[in-house]
C-alpha cells in the first residue's frame, strides 16, 4: 500500500473515532467556518493537497509565482516599511504630527488630506464646510503642500499619499516641493493611490467619469515612467472593498479586476506592459482570522504572478512581483471597551508580516470613537516594533509554509478569486461590472450577512456582542480644532490676493486645451500648480471638460 | 398605523464611507420600511428637499468625517425653515458621545454609534415616530 493510501485510511479511521466521540461530546458548533464564512474542515492533512503540483504553486521566496513572497530573504534583508497614515487640521499641524512620527521611528510618511482635497474642492467651496482639516490635511496649493513637508528631506523619506481622482495634482505639488528643496524628480520615492475603480464601488472620492479617469491614470503611469521612475503610480486597493464588508476571496478578486483594467488601460494607451507594470502596487486589509488573511496574500501574489506573465505576456519578473501595502481592518476595531482594539492590531499585524507585506499601518485602538491620539499612535506603531523584533515571525521568509491548513486556504481563496475573475471579464471587465453595479451588490450582500451574523450572535466579537461590560464615557479624544477650516478659507483668499494671477489664467487655460485633445496631462498640470493654482481651480477645468460621476445608489 | 413607514437613508457632506447607511438601508427595509437611499454626497439642502419629495416620515444620516455639528444641525434648520415639524431626524455613524446633548438640542433625536445592533435603532424609530 502506498504512502497516500495508508494515509488515507489512517484519517478515515480517525475521522470515525472522531464522529463517535462527538456524538458524547459535541463540538463547540455545528459547522466551523473562517472570518469570511468559508467551510473549515475537522482536520488537514497532506490529502488536503493532493492533486496540486506544490513546486509549481509556491516556488521559493522571491522567484515566480511569488506565492512565498517577492524577496527571496524577505524580512532577514529588511524589515517591512512601518507607515502610519495621518494628517490633520492644517499644513503646520500635519507636519508636526509627521515630525513626532519620524522621530518615533516610523519609516515612511503616509499623508492623509482632507475630503475636500481629495475630491478636488477648496477650501471655500459651499461643499467643504464643515469638513475641512476633518479627515486628513486640508492642502489648497502648493504653498500649504511647502509648509506640509517644511525640514523632512524628499530625497530621504518615502511618501504615500492617499489621493485619488486629483492624484495628478498632488503628485505634480510633491514634485514641485522636491523641485525646490533641490531634490530631483528621479529621487523621489513615493505612492499615490490613484486607484478611482475602488473609489466608485467602496470609498466613494470619485470627482470625473470612468473614461476621463482612466486616462489621468494612463496620463501619470506614462509620465513617470519617465521623469519619477521610482515612484509607485498606483496602489491598487482591496482595503477598502474589504471595510466596505467584502470577503477575504473578494478582495483579492475585486482588487485583481482593477489591476487587470488599469493595466488593459495602460496597454490600450500604447505603453507597454514593462515599462510601468513594475511600478504598479497594491494595497491589502488584514482582518482578525489570521490563516485566513496570510492565505490570502499568498493566493493575490500567485495569481498576479501568472496574470501578468501569461494572459499580458510581461517579461520583467518585476513586472510579475505584487507587492503590497496593509493596514489593520478599521471595521473589526469596536467602540466598546476600545483597549481591546490593541490586541485585534497585534493579530492583524502577525497576519501581514506572516504574509510577507512591504509595508504596514497598524490603526489605533481609538479610531472607531474619533481621530487618534498621539498615546493611541504610538502603541500602534510599538505593535508593529513588538512584532518585528520579538515576535521571531520576521526571522524567515513565509514561515506558515507548507501548513496543509495554510496551503488548502491558499488555494481555496485562489479558486473563488479565479471565479469571480472570470465572472466579470464576462461582464466586460472591471469598468463595466462596476457600471452594472455587480461589484458593489456582491460587497453588500456579504456586509449585510455579516451584520445579521453578528446581531444573531452566530459571530462573536468579544466586547460587542458578548463579554459586555458597563463603561463609563471615552475620555480624551482629539478634536480638530473648528476654527482650521476658517483659518484656511483666510489663507487661500491671501494666496489667490498675491500670485501672479494672470500667470495662474494661463497655466489653467493650456490644461483645458490639453484636456480636450490627447497629449498627457502632467506638464499642464505641473506647470498650473507653479503657478499656484489651486487644486480647486485646476479640477474645476477638468470637470468642465470631462464631467462628473453620477452614481446610482442602491443598496 | 395602516400605512408602511417612509424613511429616507441619507449621506450628508463629502464622507464616502456607505457601508453603514447601506447595511441600515436594507435591515430598515428588511423590517417593512419604505426606504428611500441618497446616495453619498447630499448637501443639507438636497436631503431636505428629499425628504418632502418623498413625504417621508423619518430621515436616517449617517457621517463618519466628523462632519456631523455641522451638517446635521443643518439639515433640522433647514426642516424647520420649510415647517416641516412632524419628521423623526435620527444620526448614525462615528460620532463622540461629548457631541450627543448638542445634537439632540439641535432636533436629532437620537445618535446610533458603531457597534449598535440595527435592532435598537428600528425600535427606537417605530417608537418615536412624530406622525402617528
Amino acid at each position: 500500500m502506498s504512502d497516500i493510501e495508508s494515509l488515507r485510511k489512517a484519517v478515515e479511521a480517525w475521522k470515525a473515532g472522531v464522529a463517535k466521540s462527538a456524538a458524547k461530546f459535541p463540538e463547540r458548533r455545528a459547522s466551523f467556518v473562517t472570518g469570511s464564512g468559508a467551510p473549515i474542515e475537522s482536520l488537514y492533512t497532506p490529502l488536503s493537497l493532493e492533486g496540486r503540483d506544490l513546486a509549481a504553486d509556491l516556488g521559493l521566496p522571491g522567484e515566480y509565482p511569488y506565492t512565498r513572497g517577492v524577496q527571496s530573504t524577505m524580512y532577514r534583508g529588511r524589515l517591512w516599511t512601518m507607515r502610519q497614515y495621518a494628517g490633520f487640521s492644517n499644513a503646520e499641524e500635519s507636519n508636526k504630527r509627521y515630525k513626532f512620527l519620524l522621530e518615533q521611528g516610523t519609516t515612511g510618511l503616509s499623508i492623509a488630506f482632507d475630503l475636500p482635497t481629495q475630491i478636488g474642492y477648496d477650501s471655500d467651496h459651499a461643499l467643504s464646510q464643515g469638513e475641512v482639516g476633518k479627515v486628513g490635511v486640508a492642502i489648497d496649493s502648493l504653498a500649504d503642500m511647502e509648509v506640509l513637508f517644511d525640514g523632512i528631506p524628499l530625497d530621504k523619506v518615502s511618501t504615500s499619499m492617499t489621493i485619488n481622482a486629483p492624484a495628478a495634482v498632488l503628485l505634480a505639488m510633491y514634485i514641485a516641493v522636491a523641485e525646490k528643496q533641490g531634490v530631483g524628480a528621479d529621487k523621489l520615492n513615493g505612492t499615490i493611490q490613484n486607484d478611482i475603480l475602488k473609489e466608485y464601488v467602496a470609498r466613494g472620492t470619485y470627482i470625473f467619469p470612468p473614461g476621463p479617469s482612466m486616462r489621468l491614470i494612463t496620463d501619470i503611469f506614462a509620465y513617470c515612467s519617465k521623469s519619477v521612475p521610482n515612484w509607485n503610480t498606483i496602489s491598487i486597493s482591496g482595503y477598502h472593498i474589504r471595510e466596505a464588508g467584502s470577503t477575504a476571496s473578494q478582495e483579492v478578486a475585486f482588487t485583481l479586476a482593477d489591476g487587470i483594467a488599469y493595466v488593459e488601460a495602460a496597454v490600450k494607451a500604447g505603453l507597454g506592459v514593462d515599462d510601468f507594470a513594475p511600478r504598479l502596487s497594491f494595497f491589502f486589509n488584514a482582518h482578525n482570522d489570521l490563516f485566513e488573511e496570510v492565505a490570502k496574500y499568498r493566493a493575490a501574489r500567485r495569481i498576479w504572478a501568472r496574470l501578468m506573465r501569461e494572459r499580458f505576456g510581461a517579461k520583467s519578473p518585476k513586472s510579475w512581483m505584487l507587492r503590497f501595502h496593509t493596514q489593520t481592518g478599521g471595521s473589526t476595531l469596536t467602540a466598546q471597551q476600545p483597549d481591546n482594539n490593541v490586541v485585534r492590531v497585534a493579530i492583524q499585524t502577525l497576519a501581514a508580516v506572516l504574509g510577507g507585506t512591504q509595508s504596514l499601518h497598524t490603526n489605533s485602538r481609538d479610531e472607531a470613537l474619533a481621530l487618534p491620539t498621539e498615546e493611541s499612535v504610538r502603541i500602534a506603531l510599538r505593535t508593529q516594533q513588538i512584532v518585528a523584533y520579538e515576535s521571531g515571525a520576521a526571522e524567515t521568509p513565509d514561515p506558515l509554509a507548507g501548513s496543509y491548513y495554510v496551503e488548502s486556504l491558499t488555494n481555496r481563496v485562489e479558486e473563488e478569486a479565479l471565479a469571480y475573475l472570470r465572472r466579470i471579464d464576462e461582464l466586460g471587465g472591471a469598468v463595466k461590472a462596476i457600471e452594472q453595479g455587480y461589484v458593489q451588490q456582491e460587497i453588500q450582500d456579504a456586509a449585510y450577512r455579516y451584520q445579521m451574523e453578528v446581531e444573531k450572535g452566530e459571530r462573536v466579537v468579544v466586547g460587542l456582542n458578548k463579554f459586555q461590560i458597563q463603561e463609563p464615557k471615552p475620555k480624551g479624544l482629539l478634536r480638530v480644532d473648528p476654527s482650521v477650516g476658517e483659518a484656511q478659507v483666510k489663507r487661500l483668499h491671501a494666496l489667490k490676493a498675491k500670485r501672479d494671477n494672470a500667470a495662474v489664467k494661463a497655466a489653467l487655460a493650456d490644461l483645458e486645451t490639453a484636456a480636450k485633445g490627447d497629449a498627457n496631462l502632467m506638464p499642464p498640470i505641473l506647470a498650473a500648480v507653479k503657478a499656484y493654482a489651486t487644486e480647486g481651480e485646476i479640477c474645476d477645468v477638468l470637470r468642465g471638460v470631462f464631467g462628473e460621476y453620477r452614481p446610482g445608489s442602491t443598496f | 398605523m395602516d400605512r408602511k413607514i417612509r424613511i429616507l437613508v441619507a449621506k450628508p457632506g463629502l464622507d464616502g464611507h456607505d457601508r453603514g447607511a447601506k447595511v441600515m438601508a436594507r435591515a430598515f427595509r428588511d423590517d417593512g420600511m419604505e426606504v428611500v437611499y441618497t446616495g453619498l454626497r447630499q448637501t443639507p439642502e438636497q436631503i431636505v428637499q428629499a425628504a418632502i419629495q418623498e413625504d417621508v416620515d423619518v430621515v436616517a444620516m449617517s457621517i463618519l468625517s466628523g462632519a456631523h455639528n455641522h451638517l446635521f444641525p443643518r439639515v433640522t434648520e433647514l426642516l424647520a425653515a420649510k415647517g416641516v415639524d412632524d419628521v423623526l431626524v435620527v444620526g448614525g455613524g462615528v460620532i463622540p458621545e461629548d457631541d450627543y446633548e448638542f445634537l439632540k438640542s439641535k432636533g436629532v433625536a437620537a445618535i446610533f454609534g458603531p457597534g449598535t445592533p440595527t435592532k435598537t435603532t428600528i425600535d427606537f424609530i417605530r417608537a418615536n415616530l412624530k406622525r402617528k
